[in-house]
C-alpha cells in the first residue's frame, strides 16, 4: 500500500482496509507483551495537531506513535487559527517547517485535513474533521466488530443510532463497514438525519429508519441486527431545537434497560458499540454500557493497535510488520 | 458638451453592431456621431466626415455592444484596500468590457451616508476607467435595525438610486417595507440579499443536499432564499415600490419571479455567471475559492436559472465580483471568506453558455448585461442603443478568440478566481468610456499605447 495521507475512509479500498486490520492484529499482539516498543518508526516525527479538545483519540495516537518509537509531539492549537488572525495554511506550514513526517489533525471544521494535505509534504492523518469523517474510528470499530463476529463482516447487519447529522463517526463507519461487506442501517429522528440522506443511502447501499424499535424488532431473522452502535448526542444540540427534550430522545432512540432486555431476547450477546464519550442515561443506559456484550472498552484498546497499523502503512514502507516485530 | 482639447475622432470600421452586419462608427466628443455602411476607404460613408487626424481601427468581424453594466460589484474601498481598490476594481471591470459598475455598500466604513457615497463616487471618477455608482446601505451599518440616510445619499453628488445591505439580508419585514415605501420618493430600488437567517445562518456555506450531508458542511437550503423572495414580492406589491433580487440562485426563486411578474409586480432580478455555470460538486475538495454566498447550486437550479435568463424572467447578469486577500481564503472552508472574482470573465461565460449554443443573440446579451441593468439602476447614460447621438460607451468583443483564464493575469488585486484554467470562447477586445479607450486586450489605459489600438 503506497498511500501518503488518510483523509477519508473513502480513500481506502477493501484490500487496504483488510491490510490495515491484519497489521492491527499483529500490533495488538505486541500490546500484550511486557515490552511494547517496536523500532519501526525510530527517528520519525509525528505531530498531533489538535484544534479541538480530545482525550481518547489524541492519547491513542500518542501511544501508538510512542510504541513504534516515533517522536510524537502534541500541539493543542485550539483558538489559534481564524480567531487570532493566522490562517490555517500559515499554521501548518509553520509546523511543517520543523521537518515533520506526519501530521495527525483534529479540527472542528469539516475538510480541514483535505486542505492541509494540499499545502504540506508531510503525511496527513485525519483524526476527526468537523462533522465530516473520522477514518481511524471506523477502522477500530471494524476491527472490534470483526473480533466479535467471527472474523468477517460480510452480510452482517450493523445498526447505527443517534445524531447522524453531526456525526463524523457515522460518516466514516458507513463507508468502511460497507467496504467490508456489512449491511448498515442508520436510525435517527428526521431532524438528526444529514440532508439528502435518502439519495446518499440509495447510492451507497445502506438503509435509513426513523423508528428504532422497528429496526431492532425486525420480523425476518435475516434482518435482525448483528451489532448496534450508539452515537453520542451532544447536549448542545438541544438549543438547536433538534428534538424537544432529552427524555423524549431517550424514549425514542436510547438504548434503555427495557430496550436492551428486549434486544437480548432476540439477539443474545449482541455487541454494543459507542465511540465515546458517553452520555449515560441519554443515548445509552448504564445497563447497556456495562453489559457483558458491550465492547466499548475493547474499542479503545483496538484504537491503539489500529492507529499503529495506520502509521505503519503510511510511514514505514512496505516491509511486512511481523518481520519488523520479530526484529525488535 | 464642449470638445476636449486634443481629443481625436475615432473611426471604428467594420464592427458587427449587436452581432449583426458590419458598419462603421464615427465617435466624436464622446458620442456616436455617425453610423453607416462599410466605407471601404472610398471616402464615402461616415469615414468621410472624420477629421484628418481621426484614429481609425479596423475591427473586421468583431462584435460591438454597448458597454456592460454590473449591478453587483464589491470594490472593497474604503477598508480593505489590500483586497481591491476602486482603481483596481475599475481596471478589472474595464478589462471585462464594463463601462459602469454598482459598488456594494459593505465597505468599512459602510456606505450608509452621503459622505461615504461621494467618496466612492469620486474615487471612481479619479480612476476614470468605468462609471462607479455607489450602492447605498438600506440600514445603518448594515445592522438591519434603522434606515440609513437614503434620501441624503440620493440627493448627494453620487445620486444613489440602488440600496442594498448585500452580504446580509434585510430580515425585518417592517424595515424592508419602510425602505420600499421611502425610496419611491426618488425612484430608488431595494436590492435584496435574500437569505432567511434562521434557515441559513452565517455558518451556512454549502447548498443543503446530499453533498452537504456527505461533506459535513453546514447546509444553505434553497428555501432560505425562496421564502424571502416570496415575502419581498408581496411587500413590493403592497407598497407599489420596486424590489430587485440580487444573485438569484434557485429554481424555486425563479418560480416566485414568474408568478410575481405575471401579477405585474415591480420586481427585477439578477443572476451571477457562477450560479449559471458552476455547481455544488466543486465543493468536494473543500477549496475555499468555490465558497460563495449564496452557495453554488446543483445542476437543476443552474438549468432553471439559464432558462429564466433566456426567457427574461431574470433581467440581468451581475457578477457579484468579490475580491478577497489570499489569507482570508486560506482558512478551513467554514472559516474562509465568501466570494469570488467575476468582472473579467463574465461576458466570456455568458457567451459560452448562451451565445455559442444559440440561446441568446448578441443583442440579447446587450440587453441582459447592459440595457436591463442600466435601467434597473436608473442610469440614463449607460446601456443605451448604439445610435447617433448616444454616449460612446462601447465594448468590442472578439467572438472567435478562445483564451484560458489565468488567475495570476488579472487586473484585480485578488486571486480568488474560480475560473482559473477554464477556456472561454470570446475575449474582450477593447472597451470605450465616452469614446475613450479604457481597456485593450486585457490591459487598461496606461498599460498600452493608444497608437497600437487596432
Amino acid at each position: 500500500m503506497t498511500r501518503r495521507h488518510l483523509l477519508s475512509s473513502a480513500d481506502l479500498a477493501r484490500d487496504e482496509v483488510e491490510a490495515i486490520l491484519t497489521t492491527a492484529q499483529s500490533m495488538h499482539d505486541v500490546q500484550r507483551r511486557e515490552v511494547k516498543k517496536l523500532p519501526t518508526l525510530r527517528g520519525r516525527t509525528i505531530i498531533n495537531l489538535f484544534f479541538e479538545d480530545s482525550t481518547r483519540t489524541r492519547s491513542s495516537f500518542e501511544i501508538a506513535g510512542k510504541w513504534m518509537s516515533a517522536d510524537t509531539i502534541n500541539i493543542a492549537a485550539k483558538g489559534s487559527s481564524a480567531s487570532k488572525g493566522e490562517s490555517l495554511r500559515d499554521t501548518v506550514k509553520t509546523i511543517c517547517a520543523m521537518s515533520v513526517d506526519a501530521l495527525v489533525i483534529r479540527h472542528n471544521a469539516s475538510g480541514a485535513c483535505h486542505q492541509v494535505a494540499q499545502w504540506v509534504d508531510a503525511s496527513v492523518i485525519n483524526a476527526g474533521d468537523g462533522t465530516h469523517e473520522h477514518p481511524t474510528q471506523a477502522l477500530l470499530d471494524a476491527y472490534t466488530l470483526r473480533g466479535r463476529l467471527g472474523g468477517s463482516l460480510d452480510g452482517r447487519h450493523v445498526v447505527i443510532v443517534g445524531d447522524l447529522a453531526h456525526s463524523r463517526v457515522f460518516r466514516s463507519n458507513v463507508i468502511t463497514l460497507g467496504r467490508l461487506g456489512a449491511r448498515v442501517t442508520v436510525v435517527a429522528p428526521p431532524t438528526l438525519m444529514p440532508s439528502g440522506i435518502g439519495a446518499w443511502a440509495a447510492r451507497d447501499g445502506f438503509a435509513t429508519a426513523w423508528d428504532l424499535d422497528d429496526v431492532l424488532d425486525a420480523a425476518s431473522p435475516g434482518d435482525r441486527p448483528d451489532a448496534v452502535m450508539m452515537l453520542r448526542v451532544q447536549r448542545e444540540r438541544m438549543s438547536g431545537g433538534f428534538f424537544p427534550t432529552e427524555r423524549e430522545y431517550t424514549a425514542g432512540y436510547g438504548l434503555t434497560r427495557e430496550r436492551l432486555a428486549h434486544l437480548y431476547a432476540v439477539v443474545p450477546d449482541i455487541p454494543i458499540l459507542h465511540p465515546g464519550p458517553m452520555n449515560r442515561g441519554l443515548e445509552i443506559s448504564a445497563e447497556a454500557a456495562d453489559a457483558t456484550s458491550s465492547v466499548i472498552l475493547e474499542q479503545v484498546s483496538a484504537g491503539v493497535a489500529v492507529r499503529m497499523a495506520v502509521l505503519y502503512h503510511l510511514l514505514a514502507g512496505s516491509d511486512a510488520p511481523s518481520e519488523k516485530a520479530e526484529a525488535s | 458638451m464642449s470638445r476636449d482639447i486634443g481629443s481625436r475622432d475615432l473611426l471604428i470600421r467594420g464592427a458587427r453592431v449587436l452581432g449583426e452586419g458590419p458598419a462603421d462608427l464615427l465617435v466624436r466628443d464622446g458620442r456616436i456621431a455617425e453610423i453607416g455602411s462599410l466605407s471601404g476607404g472610398s471616402g464615402a460613408g461616415p469615414g468621410g466626415s472624420a477629421s484628418r487626424d481621426a484614429q481609425v481601427i479596423d475591427v473586421d468581424g468583431l462584435v460591438l455592444l454597448p458597454g456592460l453594466v454590473d449591478l453587483h460589484t464589491h470594490l472593497r474601498e474604503p477598508g480593505r484596500e489590500d483586497a481591491e481598490t476602486v482603481s483596481s476594481g475599475s481596471a478589472a471591470a474595464a478589462a471585462g468590457g464594463f463601462t459602469a459598475v454598482l459598488a456594494m455598500a459593505n465597505t468599512d466604513p459602510v456606505t450608509d451616508t452621503a459622505e461615504v457615497a461621494e467618496r466612492v463616487f469620486d474615487l471612481g471618477r479619479a480612476a476614470g476607467l468605468v462609471d462607479v455608482h455607489p450602492v447605498g446601505a438600506v440600514s445603518k451599518a448594515l445592522a438591519g435595525k434603522e434606515l440609513a440616510e437614503l434620501g441624503l445619499m440620493a440627493r448627494s453628488r453620487a445620486r444613489v438610486r440602488v440600496f442594498s445591505d448585500d452580504g446580509r439580508c434585510v430580515s425585518d419585514a417592517r424595515l424592508m417595507r419602510r425602505a420600499l415605501d421611502y425610496v419611491k420618493a426618488f425612484g430608488g430600488v431595494i436590492s435584496q440579499h435574500s437569505q432567511d437567517s434562521r434557515l441559513a445562518d452565517s455558518a451556512a456555506c454549502c447548498h443543503e443536499g446530499e453533498l452537504s450531508g456527505r461533506l459535513g458542511l453546514p447546509g444553505w437550503p434553497g428555501v432560505a432564499e425562496e421564502v424571502v423572495v416570496a415575502r419581498d414580492v408581496m411587500l413590493a406589491r403592497h407598497t407599489g415600490s420596486r424590489v430587485h433580487v440580487a444573485h438569484v440562485s434557485t429554481a424555486g426563486s425563479v418560480e416566485v419571479l414568474r408568478w410575481a411578474k405575471a401579477q405585474g409586480i415591480a420586481v427585477t432580478a439578477e443572476v451571477t455567471p457562477h450560479h449559471l455555470a458552476l455547481g455544488t460538486e466543486l465543493l468536494t475538495g473543500y477549496d475555499p475559492v468555490f465558497k460563495v454566498n449564496p452557495p453554488l447550486r446543483p445542476t437543476e437550479d443552474q438549468l432553471a436559472l439559464r432558462g429564466a435568463l433566456v426567457e427574461g424572467l431574470i433581467d440581468a447578469v451581475a457578477t457579484d465580483h468579490a475580491p478577497h486577500a489570499r489569507h482570508d481564503k486560506e482558512h478551513a472552508f467554514p472559516d474562509a471568506a465568501f466570494g469570488m472574482l467575476g468582472l473579467e470573465t463574465a461576458v466570456g461565460i455568458v457567451a459560452e453558455l448562451f451565445v455559442g449554443p444559440g440561446l441568446l443573440s448578441w443583442a440579447q446579451v446587450a440587453d441582459r448585461m447592459s440595457a436591463a441593468p442600466a435601467h434597473i439602476a436608473g442610469l440614463t447614460d449607460q446601456g443605451r442603443p448604439i445610435a447617433v447621438g448616444e454616449p460612446a460607451n462601447l465594448v468590442l468583443i472578439d467572438p472567435s478568440a478562445p483564451w484560458t483564464v489565468q488567475a495570476s493575469a488579472s487586473q484585480s488585486l485578488s486571486r480568488n478566481n474560480p475560473w482559473h484554467g477554464r477556456e472561454l470562447p470570446v475575449r474582450v477586445h477593447a472597451t470605450f468610456l465616452r469614446g475613450e479607450c479604457t481597456a485593450y486586450r486585457g490591459a487598461v489605459r496606461g498599460q498600452f499605447d493608444i497608437e497600437e489600438l487596432s
